[in-house]
């Protein structure tokens, strides 16, 4: 059975790279925006009472019976639920511990990759001089693959392959030696780099360097009240969402991460500082950092118009542009210290996500640190290939979906239902409070057992059935599902007029007139433009050399007019191949979990 | 800036840094007790 041997170092490393693992991207570019969206300083209401009923309770759990597994020597989260309750299926549910932190990994190391890359073009300047449609298009680009500033071929594989390896070989060094100097290095420079960033964009004053409105502005934007927004239901799902993804719980890492601690070692104090430090990163530097920025350049409209497709545009394809207002030495600085924080937010992250599947292979196959690390950088790099590949297809759009979405909320449930009634709430409080540094409110009894699995099962099923435009009182007219509700997903809503695998025609998916067609990067593209509301919308079509046009500019097109001819691959075959992929993936990993409770189960401590 | 914005802002960041920083401090106290009682111990 297992020699695993690994341990944290110190509590503070530990509390560090707890933190670490829980403040990602979304703190700083998901947050804002959620915010903007669901009815500014009014959202912290239903964002904290979430976090008090959803968030803490789930930290409670996760941290308590992570320290219960790593009591028998086991430290990954199938095995860790069957510590719970051996003998039982329960070990299949933690199937997610593994599946998802292997998915989320293989997009998330390339968002990685795509910081670290933008911390380099910051410092080189390679923004200098590009208007703000330039910066945009310079992120379209590099997705492309086709695109080098370096003259490299593959510019963003080799920063992808260069952050994998980064990670398979810090997590090589262990909890101790890897991820721990890491998260205490790391940690405290992001809130360096969010300081710097949230002073800069308060202090912006109109007029000064092409500033249209103050700084200041963009946090009256955001946190101006709209209460009425409390009475929509999508909000509240939008704060308990936010929750949710913020502080990495349903994945398995905190559960792993907790594992590694002694057996009387607190878990309370720690779960509560580790949380807080999250929310201090999120409401406190998160807040202040892209909008007041992006609203003192922009003004409140545009950031409005940008905010629609999330946050990562913002992030990518506004603020290099909105940093070289500061001048070519600031915006270097600027640029790394944006890209920087976010890179790190990002690699404390993916090192949380390797470290279950990591003491997964130790505890059940003996293998050594080494080999376990660089077995999971071998099948995160399989599992990213497709996402590099075919991402504007949407490989990377179905992963986060299922993986990063869908897989948390239902093993977060799972992980709750257990511990509450399973496991028993009564042995379960007793691992919480044993050997606290802090006395935990009895009422959490009530709300771990009763009000956290209702949440859950709320946003799951306002996941499943979420309605075209969150419109939740529309009944009248029948439920018309949102195309990125579970069910619309799995019945491709979102797939328009192209809904073959392949075709010898490829049809228009909105009405309009063709106003453009050019090439750009060896890349064949038609634009249509259309009006909507008044303002003026582009669709962009990408066709290659061997298709045949049967449209010209100056065109009027609609809806199912044929636009090319020729052997068409269309991206419904892309996203049912992913979703065929991860379905094997989620298969094997359940097949390796039956293995490896056969192969050890007769020598296990519990 | 607004009155309200404001209120709520400083209200809801002062509390949560608060917070974090009394959890933390209350984790530092408990660790370097911790070291006092057993200075040979690496455990936390």
């Amino acid at each position: 059975m297992s020699t695993n041997k690994e341990a944290w170092g110190s509590r503070i490393g530990l509390i560090l790279a707890m933190a670490g693992s829980a403040v990602g991207f979304g703190n700083f570019l998901r947050f804002p925006v959620q915010a903007i969206q669901n009815g500014g300083g009014a959202f912290i209401i239903p964002y904290l009472v979430c976090f008090l009923l959803l968030g803490i309770p789930l930290l409670f759990i996760e941290w308590s019976t992570g320290r219960f597994g790593g009591k028998h020597n086991v430290h990954s989260t199938p095995f860790i639920l069957d510590s719970l309750k051996q003998g039982r299926q329960w070990k299949y549910a933690g199937v997610f511990g593994i599946f998802s932190n292997l998915v989320i990994n293989a997009y998330y190391c390339y968002i990685e990759s795509w910081t670290l890359s933008y911390m380099y073009f910051s410092l080189g300047g390679t923004f200098t001089g590009l208007d703000q449609s330039q910066v945009a298009e310079f992120f379209t680009n590099y997705l492309s693959l086709n695109f080098s500033t370096t003259g490299l071929p593959y510019e963003s594989i080799i920063f992808f392959l260069i952050c994998l390896v980064l990670n398979v070989w810090i997590l090589s060094k262990g909890l101790r030696g890897g991820i721990e100097k890491v998260a205490k290095l790391g940690v405290p420079l992001l809130i360096i780099f969010g300081i710097f960033l949230a002073i800069k964009g308060i202090m912006i004053k109109q007029g000064h360097n092409g500033a249209v409105s103050d700084g200041i502005a963009g946090l009256d934007f955001l946190w101006t009240p709209h209460f009425d927004s409390l009475k929509n239901p999508k909000v509240w799902l939008a704060a308990a969402g936010q929750i949710f993804f913020t502080l990495s719980v349903g994945m398995g890492c905190v559960q792993c991460y907790a594992s590694y601690i002694d057996k009387n070692d607190d878990v309370a104090l720690n779960a509560m500082s580790a949380g807080w430090l999250n929310e201090f990163v999120e409401i406190v530097l998160g807040a202040s950092v892209i909008i007041p920025i992006s609203i003192g350049f922009l003004g409140v409209d545009k950031v409005i118009e940008l905010t629609h497709t999330g946050g990562f545009g913002l992030g990518f394809r506004t603020m290099p542009y909105l940093f070289q207002q500061w001048g070519h030495v600031m915006s270097a600085i600027a640029g790394f210290s944006f890209f920087g924080l976010l890179f790190i937010a990002g690699i404390t992250s993916s090192l949380s996500m390797g470290t279950p599947v990591m003491g997964f292979f130790q505890d059940e196959f003996n293998w050594s640190r080494k080999r376990s690390a660089i077995t999971f950088g071998i099948i995160v790099l399989m599992l990213a290939l497709p996402t590099i590949l075919f991402f504007d297809k949407g490989v990377f759009d179905e992963y986060d979906y299922w993986a990063g979405t869908v897989a948390l909320v239902v093993f977060a449930l799972l992980e709750t239902v257990m511990f509450s009634w399973y496991f028993g709430l009564k042995k379960g409080w007793h691992e919480i409070t044993y050997a606290a540094d802090i006395k935990v409110p009895n009422i959490y009894k009530f709300i771990i057992k009763y009000i956290t699995p209702v949440i859950l099962i709320f946003i799951f099923i306002g996941a499943l059935l979420r309605p075209v435009n969150d419109d939740w009182t529309n009944f009248k007219n029948g439920w018309q599902l949102h195309k990125e509700s579970i069910l619309g997903k799995i019945m491709h809503k979102g797939i328009g007029q192209n809904n073959t695998y392949f075709s010898n025609e490829f049809y228009a998916e909105h009405d309009g007139e063709v106003d453009s067609i050019y090439i750009y990067h060896n890349q064949n593209f038609i634009r249509t433009s259309h009006f909507n509301n008044n303002e003026k919308k582009y669709i962009t079509y990408q066709y290659n050399d061997k298709n045949k046009l049967t449209v010209n500019i100056g065109d009027k097109v609609k809806v199912g007019d044929v636009l090319y001819t020729g052997k068409i691959i269309n991206n419904l075959f892309y996203v049912d191949m992913s979703r065929l992929l991860l379905l094997l993936i989620f298969t094997g990993v359940l097949v390796m979990i039956h293995l490896a409770y056969k192969k050890n189960n007769k020598k296990r401590s519990y | 800036m607004n009155t309200t914005a404001l209120i709520i802002m400083l209200t809801v960041q002062i509390t949560v840094a608060a917070l974090a920083f009394y959890f933390f401090y209350r984790v530092l106290h408990a660790n370097s007790k911790n070291k006092k009682d057993n200075d040979n111990d690496l455990s936390l």
